[in-house]
């Protein structure tokens, strides 16, 4: 019984760094408006910013996530 | 010629593994049975992350995919990265539920895990069915691709490319199980991971820089660089993709059945690292390529052929054959893992389940390798001159197994009410009102079926489950007291 609750909790935090990650994603997609001349990198800031730095964000997110929050549980 | 030999290597190397690992299955105090179709719940981290992505990435992220990016722009790669976070789901929600159910119940198989929640024979008959078309539909559309790419990279014929590929799959596949599998999908990774880098870099310094690309894009094609493509890629239709390559992903047979093999705590965790940064760099790189490549080798009238021309026309021949091994490995580590889920499908959940319930070890071991290379053949005849309802199948192969398993996955595991009434009702309402969306092309305000359907489907799931009886309190313990 002990495992099921952190089985849950580590569901939960999985579910918000997903909702994060497309939050992220949205945003700078959709709401976030870029000229168009305004390069990052040689890409489109919007581009950028959604899909290159979200990667790098989500990337340390679920590194920090998996460190602080996921426990080393018996699986037999 | 000298394209042709890293893929020789390549697949000599595929052959060599699944020789090694053939020993292990035959030790005394192996289970036969858990070490073939689970690798004994051996994999490591690396492996399983790799594993995962392999499976899930097959011929359309290599090829497909960077061909739409071609013709619509960022807007496709920045759909394309909506995959980025299916690694860390997948394991995030199942893994540990499922590892330690699994092991509770000595299953192998995601049939193993319906069977035991459900404790209904028809559930088991249905969900195995289903499991066996949609594999086999996918197997034959992936060798088919697989031959194509072959054929047009070395000029061999279709029929050669063929024999060839599917020779090497089936070999290592029969030979070695789950752990031949799983390793050589590792190795598989790797080289999609090094190829698409190598193809990257050179169309980068090729193009004068990333800016200099995009500049040149700007000036012929403003509208590729925006989100919606002009208008080309409509927002409903972009984000039901959250649905039909993100959330449903869960109800994938061949990417859940990965997290009952997996050694302990650590190898998952390290999995869920490693899977979302290699998921999101490849899916990155490959679809910015098919953009990049308008700017370098404009004018392609036909999207799939981009990336294989990209890489013959830039790279030194051998580099270019250690490329042309990304789509292929993609390709391989696809069809690897369907045949050998077939064969578990087969022998594990019908034969042992109703024909057999008693086999002595050694009929297990002559059954289960004679499966798998009677699939093997099948799918190679099939390949041969594709049916037309194959490639159909394969069209529906993804949505079609998301809206049949999804919920009696997802819901069966954190719903202590489930029980085969819901069950059955979801997976035959599913698969049913898919096909009849797909077929009359009904649309949902431009959305994409998957997702109407998974919301129905979940409705008849809790309506089933109230009209039918709890589920016994074995099951409650089996399955909740984790």
């Amino acid at each position: 019984m002990k495992n099921l609750k952190q089985l849950n909790k580590e569901a939960i935090i999985t579910c918000l760094l997903y909702f994060f990650y497309f939050a992220w994603w949205y945003y700078f997609a959709y709401i976030y408006k870029s000229g168009s001349n305004d390069f990052i990198f040689g890409l489109p800031s919007w581009f950028f910013y959604s899909c290159v730095l979200g990667l790098v964000i989500i990337n340390i997110l679920v590194f920090l996530a998996v460190k602080f929050f996921f426990k080393d549980i018996d699986l037999d | 010629m000298l394209i042709l030999l890293p893929i020789i290597i390549y697949l000599c190397v595929m052959l060599g593994v699944a020789w090694k690992v053939n020993e292990i299955k035959h030790r005394d105090d192996v289970n036969f049975m858990e070490e073939y179709f689970i690798g004994s719940r051996n994999m490591g981290g690396f492996v399983l992350a790799m594993t995962i992505i392999a499976t899930y990435i097959g011929a359309s992220s290599f090829i497909g995919g960077p061909g739409v990016a071609y013709k619509l722009g960022l807007g496709w790669v920045l759909l394309a990265c909506i995959q980025t976070p299916t690694a860390f789901l997948t394991l995030g929600i199942l893994g540990k539920r499922l590892a330690i159910i699994s092991r509770k119940i000595g299953g192998v198989t995601i049939t193993d895990l319906l069977r035991a929640r459900y404790k209904n024979d028809i559930v088991v008959i249905l969900g195995s069915v289903i499991m066996l078309i949609f594999f086999i539909g996918t197997i034959v559309a992936n060798f088919v691709g697989g031959a194509r790419l072959f054929e047009s990279v070395t000029g061999l014929p279709y029929i050669v490319g063929l024999i060839i590929f599917s020779f090497v799959i089936i070999t290592y596949t029969t030979i070695g199980g789950f752990r031949a599998v799983a390793l050589t999908d590792a190795i598989q990774g790797c080289v999609m991971l090094i190829a698409s880098g190598i193809l990257f870099f050179t169309i980068l310094k090729t193009g004068g820089g990333m800016e200099n690309i995009m500049r040149t894009i700007q000036q012929t094609n403003p509208q590729m660089l925006t989100p919606d493509s002009g208008g080309a890629i409509a927002k409903p239709f972009i984000l039901s993709f959250w649905m039909l390559v993100g959330v449903a992903i869960l109800g994938l047979p061949a990417t859940t059945v990965r997290c009952m093999g997996f050694k302990n705590s650590k190898s998952m965790h390290n999995a869920m690292i490693i899977g979302t940064s290699v998921v999101g760099v490849l899916m990155l790189i490959m679809h910015l390529i098919g953009v990049m490549g308008l700017a370098i080798s404009p004018g392609i009238t036909v999207g799939d052929k981009i990336i294989p021309s990209l890489a013959i026309n830039n790279l030194h021949p051998i580099l270019a054959g250690v490329f042309i091994g990304g789509p292929l490995a993609a390709i391989m580590s696809t069809v690897d893992s369907f045949l050998i889920l077939s064969s578990a499908t087969i022998v594990k959940d019908l034969y042992i389940n109703y024909i057999n319930p008693n086999p002595d070890d050694n009929k297990v071991k002559k059954i289960s390798l004679f499966t798998s290379l009677f699939i093997g053949l099948i799918v190679f005849f099939l390949s041969l001159n594709p049916p037309e309802l194959l490639v159909w199948i394969n069209l529906f192969a993804l949505a079609g197994q998301e809206s049949a398993f999804f919920c009696p996955i997802i819901l069966g595991l954190y719903w202590k009410r489930a029980n085969a009434v819901g069950a059955i009702s979801s997976m035959i309402f599913g698969v049913a009102s898919y096909i009849y969306f797909s077929v009359f092309k009904i649309n949902f305000s431009g959305m994409h079926q998957i997702v109407p359907v998974i919301f129905m489907s979940i409705i008849v799931f809790v309506i089933g489950s109230y009209l039918g009886e709890k589920p016994d309190d074995e099951t409650i313990d089996t399955f909740f007291n984790i």
